[in-house]
């Protein structure tokens, strides 16, 4: 790719533009044709699966017929479930724990902000062992509270939060303080609505990962009530299908849906909010 | 303790109750663990020292693992992050249709990494998949079983996860393209600088700090991001993708032997201890800061 880059100054710029446009139309088809060969599978009746002829009729049967041959209803209610527990349980923890980092400074304050980033490092996927075990202790093994607690204090989401507080100013604080605020009504109406766009980008964030997490859930659950999309997807598709593609296919753009969607609606919010959680 | 300390403490504890539990507590224990055998029903876990440490030195399928998530590395990070920057530098300059290749470069980073893998195994499909069915009519090639064979199955793997991953890098190199002064092109162009030397002297040293944040977080995926491999070769064809979190996973939840796996996901701790020193003291202090 980068060889398009360095094409020397000496071409003639109309060229160079479009051998550019070229290469970057060509990356540009090779990063949809999976995506767009499954939907081709999907749409269309099996014998059209792999021959592409403009006659082929559209169907939604494979779509009907991968519904009706895995609890996908009960799979995406996990999941619905999973995302917002974690959701929500992120925002409350990591605001307060934000907070405490941001506006206040005590003996080893910075020791234990470094303690916390070690997890931006040491994520919860490389602990699958240890935290099964733990959750075997707790009784917690194929429930979805389990899925969820290891991610719930978020060393990322203390940290984005943490530089949004940051940057609110001290008067702010001081005139709400006059006015008659305690500390938490300090954070409820002066912090929090202001570090709204992070809130949002780190929301997007965070849905997306545990909407698509795997590995995790993949060890912790083995029963359909509390299986997760990813899980039940990649069960349904090793066990029960054999090998027919247009109804696999069917089956992955179904759960891959609600987020696929939701980017091209808000693609803009999207690409955005990944932007503002990855800077500072 | 004075007031404001008191209300830090309370304020932070939920949140660190549940790092320590699910994060330092387990790593740590993974150390405690690797030193004593798996307990089995008969005989419960007993001090082994360093044993799990010495078999797994003598155990080729951990060696495999290890190059091949060695391989893995050195392939998808360059690569991901060179056809990142390509894409950044594409879709922020002027070009023709640049809303769809923006959409086109970013989609595969919402999907989750299981559709990616049915996705991708559809695709590799011997024969009928769209791969083979282009390698037959461009170059007459007969079927080939991309992810079932030893050669090309590393291959595939690693062009899965620069795929996925490309596209989300990309991001954060057009949002540091779109933050560098104009004020710095016109200077350039002044002097009289070629389209080259612009980009070496002026883009990419302002995209160093953009690089270094991008370079952490595809070493963490290198090792983390083997959902695809557990769909697609479960580590096979004969271990060919065997990774070390994939090798982590068999050993602990498929041969339920928590010791190995406890030893094992220590020496992954190790080597992402090792990338993140290298990362912060040798090439931090290279990089420029505002």
């Amino acid at each position: 790719m980068s060889a398009t880059l360095s094409a020397p100054a000496a071409a003639t710029p109309r060229l160079d533009a479009a051998l550019q446009t070229l290469a970057a139309w060509l990356l540009g088809v090779v990063w949809i044709a999976p995506l767009v060969y499954a939907a081709w599978a999907a749409f269309n009746p099996s014998e059209y699966t792999t021959r592409f002829t403009l006659v082929a009729p559209l169907t939604l049967a494979n779509f009907a017929a991968a519904w009706e041959s895995a609890p996908f209803a009960r799979y995406f209610l996990n999941t619905f479930l999973l995302v917002t527990m974690i959701l929500a349980a992120q925002f409350v923890l990591c605001t307060l724990a934000a907070f405490a980092f941001a506006r206040s400074r005590f003996p080893g304050s910075s020791l234990l902000f470094g303690l916390v980033l070690v997890q931006l490092m040491v994520m919860p996927d490389i602990l699958l062992v240890e935290n099964y075990a733990t959750m075997r202790r707790l009784g917690l093994v194929d429930t979805i509270l389990a899925i969820g607690l290891p991610y719930m204090a978020s060393a990322f989401g203390i940290f984005l939060l943490r530089q949004a507080f940051m940057q609110v100013p001290k008067e702010l604080e001081e005139a709400a303080r006059v006015e008659g605020c305690g500390t938490l009504g300090i954070l409820l109406r002066v912090y929090v609505p202001l570090a709204r766009p992070t809130y949002l980008a780190y929301g997007l964030t965070s849905v997306s990962f545990h909407w698509n997490n795997f590995l995790w859930p993949l060890v912790i659950t083995n029963s359909v009530e509390t299986r997760p999309l990813t899980v039940g997807l990649s069960v349904f598709a090793s066990t029960d299908q054999g090998i027919d593609w247009a109804i696999i296919s069917a089956a992955t753009l179904m759960t891959s849906a609600p987020l696929l969607v939701g980017f091209l609606l808000f693609q803009r919010q999207f690409v955005q909010s990944f932007m503002r959680a990855g800077i500072r | 303790m004075s007031r404001t300390t008191l209300h830090a403490w309370l304020l932070l504890t939920p949140a660190l109750v549940l790092l320590v539990a699910f994060t330092h507590y387990p790593a740590v224990a993974t150390f405690w663990h690797s030193l004593f055998s798996t307990p089995r029903a008969s005989r419960p876990a007993r001090w082994v020292g360093l044993d799990n440490y010495e078999a797994l030195l003598d155990d080729p399928v951990f060696w495999q693992a290890f190059w091949n998530n060695a391989i893995y590395a050195g392939a998808t990070i360059p690569l991901s992050i060179g056809i990142a920057l390509a894409m950044a530098l594409w879709v922020n300059g002027r070009i023709a249709g640049r809303g769809l290749l923006r959409m086109a470069y970013f989609t595969p980073t919402v999907l989750p990494m299981i559709a990616v893998a049915n996705l991708w195994l559809f695709f590799f499909t011997p024969d009928y998949g769209l791969l083979d069915q282009i390698t037959s009519a461009l170059f007459g090639w007969g079927p080939t079983n991309w992810i079932g064979q030893t050669e090309t199955a590393l291959g595939a793997m690693i062009a899965v996860a620069v795929w996925k991953e490309a596209g989300f890098f990309m991001i954060f190199y057009l949002a540091a393209l779109q933050a560098v002064p104009p004020s710095l092109y016109e200077a350039a162009a002044i002097e009289g600088a070629s389209r080259w030397t612009v980009f070496r002297r002026v883009t990419l040293p302002l995209l160093g700090p953009t690089t270094l944040f991008i370079l952490v977080n595809a070493v963490i995926n290198a090792f983390r991001l083997v959902d695809h491999i557990i769909v697609m070769t479960r580590g096979g064809p004969n271990n060919a993708t065997q990774l070390l979190l994939t090798y982590i996973y068999e050993v602990g939840f498929r041969f339920w032997d928590t010791a190995m796996a406890a030893a094992l996901t220590l020496i992954l701790l190790v080597i992402l201890a090792a990338a993140a020193g290298l990362q912060f003291f040798v090439l931090g202090k290279r990089t420029y800061y505002r």
